[in-house]
């Protein structure tokens, strides 16, 4: 289990692929390096893409849970902290 | 300032690259850049500046459009002969991206007033037709310390390079004086292929990009050179020159200078 508090918090469900790992993007880059961020973020491609794109970005998934209604949250450690 | 998700999609080809990313976006929307010349090079260079969300856009040109201009100016349609230029290029900018500012300046840019005309901006692209216009260009933003982008064409050929104060030759320590006039055809008399505008102004669009978000290599200290006939695009490195006029170790050029035109082209080509 890792020890985390969330930082900042981006809902990506008003948004579509591939504008939903920009806006997870964009909402990283705002962070300071080794800060938290949670995700909320639809079932489906978002839920496949998304978390696979920001590890290629060196980026640390620390938890990702599946609310009951068909969304998740994604919790991510911005790299370099 | 945050991003609408309007603006994440439109520009979401650039955020998501690694070297643009969320921060170099936002350079781009705080960046303005002056276009002389709203012809051959201009053109490209105007509508990708504007699409790529630079936020300040200023267009220089006294002309009207004309149906000669519509063999490679793709700023301008059929239904713009006749209007001003920088009014036709305004609209075709705002029409692809009406996020930005465009500023019209319908003028001849002389030696009286280039200095006010670019001290507003951060970047220049010279695209203009003639050498009395690109010494011009290349004084002022020497002499006030501005960066800005030189390029040419004419028939099957281009070329250009980047100036940066303090970090390579300016145009004049490469080629010292412009030719005599009549010396040189401009491309009114000796003719251009149309895409030459759009290779050439695109890589100078190119530039500003870059050098906006710092990434990459700049064409300072260089230049590009591109032959359609052979495709062949050759880098020549140019060093300063210590004696140069203008950014040399004693100038003696110390406010812009008005060089006289070759009579045939009063009025205009582009």
């Amino acid at each position: 289990m890792v020890d985390f508090q969330v930082d900042e918090t981006v809902d990506i469900t008003d948004v579509v692929c591939p504008i939903t790992f920009v806006k997870a993007k964009v909402a990283l880059e705002e962070l300071d390096d080794g800060q938290v961020l949670l995700i909320h973020l639809n079932d489906g491609e978002p839920v496949q893409n998304v978390p696979r794109s920001i590890k290629e970005e060196g980026h640390q998934i620390l938890k990702l849970t599946g609310n009951e209604d068909g969304t998740y949250d994604l919790v991510v450690r911005k790299a370099g902290g | 300032m945050a991003f609408t998700n309007e603006q994440l999609e439109r520009y979401s080809r650039h955020i998501i690259l690694q070297e643009v990313g969320a921060g170099g976006q936002k350079r781009l929307m705080d960046a303005s850049v002056l276009i002389i010349g709203a012809g051959g090079l201009g053109a490209p260079a105007a509508l990708y500046l504007a699409a790529a969300g630079v936020g300040r856009i200023g267009i220089a040109d006294a002309d009207a459009v004309d149906l000669s201009n519509l063999q490679r100016q793709v700023i301008h349609a059929t239904a713009d002969v006749g209007k001003p230029k920088v009014q036709s290029a305004s609209e075709s900018m705002l029409a692809i991206n009406p996020e930005i500012t465009v500023e019209t300046h319908r003028m001849y840019v002389s030696a009286s007033n280039i200095l006010d005309l670019i001290a507003g901006y951060d970047f220049v692209i010279d695209g203009t037709d003639n050498f009395p216009a690109k010494f011009l260009i290349n004084d002022a933003c020497v002499l006030s310390g501005k960066a800005f982008s030189h390029a040419g064409i004419i028939r099957f050929q281009g070329q250009l390079m980047t100036y940066v104060p303090g970090e390579g030759p300016c145009y004049r320590c490469v080629f010292r004086d412009p030719p005599p006039p009549d010396a040189v055809p401009t491309c009114s008399q000796a003719g251009v292929i149309g895409a030459m505008g759009g290779v050439i102004g695109s890589l100078q669009a190119m530039e500003a990009v870059k050098y906006f978000i710092g990434q990459g290599e700049l064409l300072t200290g260089a230049l590009l050179t591109f032959n359609a006939l052979t495709m062949e695009f050759r880098k020549v490195r140019l060093p300063r020159r210590a004696d140069c006029q203008v950014c040399g170790a004693h100038p003696t050029i110390l406010e812009p200078v008005d060089y006289a035109l070759a009579a045939c082209d009063l009025d205009g080509g582009g």
